[in-house]
């Protein structure tokens, strides 16, 4: 019998029909480049947001696609500021290259990390992704001679950015530079969630025994994204050592791993937008607060995502946005049923 | 034909209860099997060992004269094993075609080949799997094992809770893949009717064990036998199946 077409053929075009890119996508990236040039007095607060964004789709690739659940995702994080930072300190100013170290660094240990994770249930995974955090951040503290420890560290120079472009007090550079670096790991990652790698992982969130009995490797399979996740955290953590020149033990402290989840439960998992829209409104809701009453601003944070989460999030985004339903679909989220 | 799976002595269970006790088959190439027994004797477990997701007490499974006994799920299905389960375990989040996608592997059954044996389910490519009816996701986990391209095809109660309508469906397609296609094949079945008409051998389980092993065409016609170990002898003849006999 012939065969008309082989089904690698087939897997990559269904694959590549539902990694199209589509018109608000592409409006969106545009806008957030727009706001290089329109909004200089906003640079140093949109640096925040798309570092915030990479660490949250970081954390996406794990909780939306794998279904682990972390609350230690700081540990990745402050370990790839670390890294960059130590780097820089010892006279590698290159940012780039830095961005390489702090993600290997991250993924090295994610790797090893990994299978602390694979074994038992979502409280178990909890517990230990937060003991993590606390081992890497207690390390950081009594290594006070390489990290600063409670003083943090100081003394960071960096260079310019592929030897051309000059961080500037404004944060114009900053913010070209991790909205640069955040487009690139959301096409890696866009391209990732869509391969046949990508489904098996949405397969295995879903069921991992099933996933396990037609065939798919679960263990390797969340062993690589946890790495890959890893990765991620640790090029924002290394973004932000950079674009701020200071590293503290903040970076590995347990509020950057509940916030980073707060981010996404405001924004949504599972189809990447979800960490970049959250940090988004994370960030100017934290900031205008924060400017309304400089006292309480955490208390309005807090009532706002209780409020989230009773109501229910795709509830408040359908009220709030319901006029533009139609175009939010259009960013790849998958039609749930209610 | 050589045995395509064998199993010897296997005894197995959860945790440390033992359910399948001391079980021995061989499946030949090409050939189907009828698993039969009263609810609770263990028809899903025998399955289910195969697969490789129950403790395993004692006894060797072969599959292609391969010993796959100790192998993980994964490893049992990449080396041949297609499951159908009782309950389907479509993943709910992904489409039609990316539950086929995520797991296909090279062989003479893709995705296109799998749409002509369900055209339903390439009408519904773009539905994600929770929204399916009952018997999609039944054609959609068969047409799932298929694209892994299996050298044995399990089934678990494949029929099970579905319209007549759709069962009838379903039975013409096993029936077409058993005797037309070739494919080695346990149906596992409460409902003795619904399938000796398709398979070439049969066994009945009893509490744990094998009690009773015959070519299906003559316990088809057996009554008494199936009196005895089913509580159900053949009362209606089923409606007669389009596909024609294996040549």
């Amino acid at each position: 019998m012939t065969i008309p077409h082989p089904p690698a053929t087939r897997v990559t075009a269904a694959l590549a029909r539902r990694g199209r890119w589509r018109l608000p996508e592409v409006a969106f990236w545009a806008l957030a480049l727009a706001a290089l040039f329109l909004l200089p007095g906003r640079y140093l607060i949109l640096n925040e947001i798309a570092i915030l964004a990479l660490f949250a789709l970081s954390l996406d690739l794990l909780l939306g696609y794998s279904g682990i659940v972390s609350l230690g995702h700081a540990a990745f994080f402050g370990l790839g500021a670390y890294t960059a930072g130590l780097l820089a300190r010892h006279g590698v100013a290159e940012p780039v290259v830095g961005l390489f170290a702090a993600a290997g660094a991250a993924a090295l240990v994610g790797f090893a990390t990994s299978f602390l994770v694979l074994r038992g249930s979502d409280l178990t995974r909890i517990m230990v992704t937060i003991g993590v955090a606390l081992v890497l951040g207690e390390i950081a503290n009594r290594m006070a001679w390489l990290t600063g420890g409670a003083d943090g560290l100081q003394g960071i120079v960096m260079g310019p950015v592929l030897g051309t472009f000059e961080f500037d007090l404004w944060g114009q550079t900053a913010y070209g530079y991790s909205l640069a670096v955040l487009f690139v790991l959301f096409l890696l990652a866009r391209r990732i969630v869509h391969s046949p790698f990508g489904l098996s992982l949405c397969a295995i969130r879903d069921n991992p025994l099933r996933a396990a009995a037609v065939g798919i490797p679960v263990g390797g399979r969340l062993v690589a994204v946890y790495t890959l996740a890893a990765a991620y955290a640790g090029v924002a953590g290394a973004l932000l050592a950079q674009t701020t020149q200071f590293v503290s033990l903040d970076v590995l402290e347990f509020h950057r791993s509940a916030d980073v989840l707060l981010v996404l439960i405001i924004g949504g998992t599972g189809y990447l937008y979800g960490g970049i829209i959250g940090a988004v409104l994370f960030r100017l809701v934290q900031d205008e607060l924060a400017n309304l009453t400089p006292q309480y601003w955490y208390f309005w944070v807090g009532l706002i995502l209780v409020v989230l989460v009773l109501v229910g999030r795709e509830r408040v985004v359908a009220t709030l946005a319901a006029p533009f339903a139609g175009l939010l679909r259009r960013f790849g989220r998958p039609v749930r049923e209610a | 034909m050589p045995d395509v799976l064998t199993l010897e002595g296997v005894t197995a269970g959860y945790a440390e209860a033992v359910v399948l006790s001391g079980a021995s088959l061989a499946l030949r190439e090409g050939e189907a099997l009828a698993v039969l027994g009263r609810n609770g004797v263990g028809k899903t477990t025998l399955l289910n060992t195969v697969v490789g997701v129950t403790r395993l007490f004692a006894g060797r499974i072969t599959l292609g004269g391969r010993d796959v006994t100790r192998l993980a799920p994964e490893k049992r299905a990449a080396a041949g094993i297609g499951w159908v389960p009782q309950e389907r375990n479509i993943f709910k989040s992904l489409t039609v075609e990316e539950n086929l996608t995520a797991v296909a592997r090279p062989g003479r059954w893709d995705v296109r080949r799998v749409y002509a044996l369900f055209p339903r389910l390439q009408e519904r490519r773009g539905n994600l799997g929770n929204q399916l009816s009952g018997g999609e996701q039944q054609m959609l986990a068969i047409a799932r094992a298929l694209v892994l391209n299996p050298k044995v095809l399990l089934l678990d109660e494949p029929t099970e809770g579905l319209a007549p309508i759709i069962v009838e469906e379903l039975l013409r397609v096993l029936a077409r893949l058993f005797r037309e296609e070739g494919m080695a094949g346990i149906v596992v079945e409460q409902h003795a009717h619904k399938v000796l008409g398709m398979t070439d051998r049969a066994l009945i389980l009893d509490r744990g064990a094998i009690v009773h092993a015959a070519d299906s065409a003559a316990l088809k016609d057996d009554a008494a036998t199936l009196e005895l170990h089913l509580g159900v002898a053949r009362k209606s003849e089923p409606r007669p199946l389009r596909a024609g006999n294996r040549t």
